[in-house]
């Protein structure tokens, strides 16, 4: 076999690389906001890489991800609040509780298929934000500031703004690795074969449910991971991380940076993120220029932008 | 006594409305297969028209039927420009591409009307009380509102039960390669209801219009209960989401009113207040994951095989 560049490798390799070198950029120059630009976007990346994993690798249209967001803010926002400050304990219950949701609702959601499961998701995610909404102890509406972030000892510092980049960029490196070991164990295989044709492995004697629900759980603890980073970076948690166009949000970068493909969620949100940013700046009328743009990477590039790559690779 | 009957009226007219959005998504769902997250934006254009045409013309009437007119030109035309090019794709593609046109819809409403709502004057002959029972007075424009309504589904069941395009559109939800291969212009068929489709979402925009005020992201709100409706009536049956509206409709506005004070009943008043509206938009979200985990296709699915 002919070893050849591949382009849609070599742009995973970059944008690994631009995001390890990010903070050093941002030192050299003195621009402190392109920093906390990157940070935000890590941490959705960490999101739409879950989401890849049920969507791209187990076929499941989760329209209600941003649930977890909001799960795992709260529990540090809650725990915060309640002055128990330890990040281990705060990630910990984020990433519990967000298993446990992920639970109910998916053995629930998994009774239903095609659009009657992107709706029952939603149904849940929407039922989460009410939930949210209605914690007057905890802000209700107006949302929970987190006054202190959460607390790992010595061993790293959150409040120190390089220090926590780091922190976001490597859990969302080891969680890519992680899905990559998932997807390609036997685990991954019998999912795959699950997307294909679920008929086919049921009649081979897999048990299909235990499988889809397995990975929609693993989804849900790696979304709240990313929760509990993002209620850190912001400092505060509110409904709105859940509400349902921020679902929506989580969709579109997966699928803008290629479903099913591991690097692709990571470059769709820093595109989507970093398209919304720039052009916001250009004009306040940014949505004019992005909505019509989605659709047209829709009709014209399949399989989003890894998708396009791996065309251009084979010319 | 007062307040329920007052309430379930309340109900009844909401949900009648939300009919009109979900027989629109419910036609387009079950025979193009699409997944129009715009739809919401057909509503909140038909009330955006209405209030524009409706000060120009100064006469309501004649602003609505501009309005009208104009949204279901706006639908044939977003069908003819870009959702034609989307059937027979996978579902995520719908998602993603019509929530690109709510990006869009919402800038360019921005963009031409400003980023302040509009106001839709109540119109002065219907701007009256009505006593429906001996001391139970309600708005005449609410009652207009069930009244019209009532009536469009009428039409609307006669048209799709008794006429031949009415047979064509449930053939096609049924099955849509057959009536190709019959030789019906499916194009054509499409465009018709999508356009029908776009025309309802637009009358309940400019009906809802004077009752709330006209804002940019009025759509997607009742949008998602506009598909709550359509998941539990069963995708692609109009009977279906003509109930599953209705109860809706009535749960949404009674659990409004009544929960607050069943619960203070249960909870200290303090607790009580803040659950309660929580609790009360939760309710439609939780009879939709009952419906769901009990039919997971819905309570009429049509295109049952």
């Amino acid at each position: 076999m002919k070893s050849q560049l591949n382009v849609s490798t070599l742009v995973a390799v970059l944008v690994v690389a631009g995001l390890v070198l990010l903070p050093v950029y941002s030192n050299l120059t003195g621009n402190i906001f392109i920093l906390t630009l990157f940070t935000r976007i890590v941490i959705l990346a960490l999101a739409a890489v879950s989401l890849n994993l049920i969507m791209g690798y187990g076929g499941m249209m989760s329209f209600g991800h941003a649930a977890y967001l909001g799960i795992g803010g709260y529990a540090v926002g809650i725990l915060a609040q309640e002055g128990i400050g330890s990040g281990w304990a705060q990630f910990a219950v984020a990433i519990a509780v967000s298993a446990l949701y992920a639970l109910v609702i998916g053995a629930l959601s998994l009774r239903t298929r095609g659009v009657y499961f992107i709706m029952i998701t939603l149904a849940f995610a929407q039922m989460a934000y009410y939930v949210a909404s209605g914690l007057a102890r905890y802000g209700g509406d107006d949302g929970l500031t987190v006054y202190k972030r959460s607390d790992f000892g010595g061993l790293i510092n959150l409040g120190n703004r390089v220090q926590f980049y780091y922190l976001c960029l490597f859990c969302l490196l080891a969680v890519v690795v992680l899905i990559w070991r998932i997807v390609n164990s036997r685990f991954g295989l019998v999912l795959q074969g699950l997307r294909s044709n679920e008929q086919r492995m049921q009649a081979i004697g897999f048990p299909s449910k235990r499988y889809k629900l397995a990975c929609f759980v693993i989804a849900g603890m790696l979304c709240g991971l990313s929760g509990a980073l993002l209620a850190n970076n912001t400092d505060f948690v509110s409904p709105a991380v859940m509400y349902w166009t921020r679902s929506g949000d989580l969709m579109v970068m997966v699928i803008l940076g290629g479903m099913g493909t591991l690097m692709g969620p990571v470059v769709g949100s820093v595109v989507f993120l970093v398209l919304e940013e720039v052009l916001s700046q250009l004009t306040e009328y940014w949505a004019l220029i992005m909505g019509p743009l989605l659709l047209l990477i829709v009709l014209f590039g399949r399989g989003g932008i890894m998708g396009m790559l791996g065309r251009l690779n084979r010319g | 006594m007062l307040l329920v009957v007052e309430q379930f009226l309340n109900g009844l007219q909401f949900g009648l409305l939300l009919f009109l959005l979900a027989a629109g998504l419910t036609l387009v769902f079950g025979i193009m297969d699409l997944v129009n997250l715009a739809h919401g934006s057909l509503y909140m254009m038909g009330a955006y028209f209405a209030a524009t045409f409706v000060a120009w013309t100064g006469s309501f009437v004649l602003g609505a039927v501009m309005a009208l007119g104009a949204t279901l030109l706006l639908g044939i035309v977003l069908e003819f420009t870009a959702l034609r090019h989307l059937y027979g794709r996978d579902h995520l593609d719908h998602v993603l591409a019509t929530f690109g046109l709510i990006l869009f819809f919402n800038e360019a409403v921005r963009l031409i009307w400003g980023p302040a709502g509009l106001a839709l004057p109540l119109p002065s002959w219907l701007a009256f009380p009505v006593t429906i029972m001996p001391g139970i007075q309600y708005p005449a424009y609410r009652l207009a509102i069930i009244v019209v309504a009532l009536l469009v589904a009428l039409l609307l069941y006669l048209g799709v039960m008794r006429t031949r395009i009415g047979m064509l559109i449930r053939a096609g939800a049924s099955n849509r390669e057959m009536i190709g291969a019959l030789g019906i212009n499916i194009k054509l068929l499409y465009t018709l209801v999508f356009g029908l489709g776009a025309a309802l979402a637009g009358l309940a925009g400019l009906m809802q219009a004077p009752i709330l005020t006209v804002q940019i992201g009025m759509g997607e709100n009742i949008l998602i209960l506009a598909f709550v409706v359509i998941v539990i009536g069963g995708i692609g049956s109009i009977r279906g989401a003509f109930i599953a509206a209705i109860m809706i409709g009535l749960i949404d506005t009674m659990g409004r009113a009544f929960l607050p004070n069943l619960l203070r009943q249960v909870l200290n008043s303090a607790a009580a207040s803040t659950a309660a509206p929580a609790m009360s938009s939760m309710l439609i979200y939780l009879l939709m994951a009952i419906v769901l985990v009990a039919r997971p296709e819905g309570l009429f699915p049509a295109n049952r095989r």
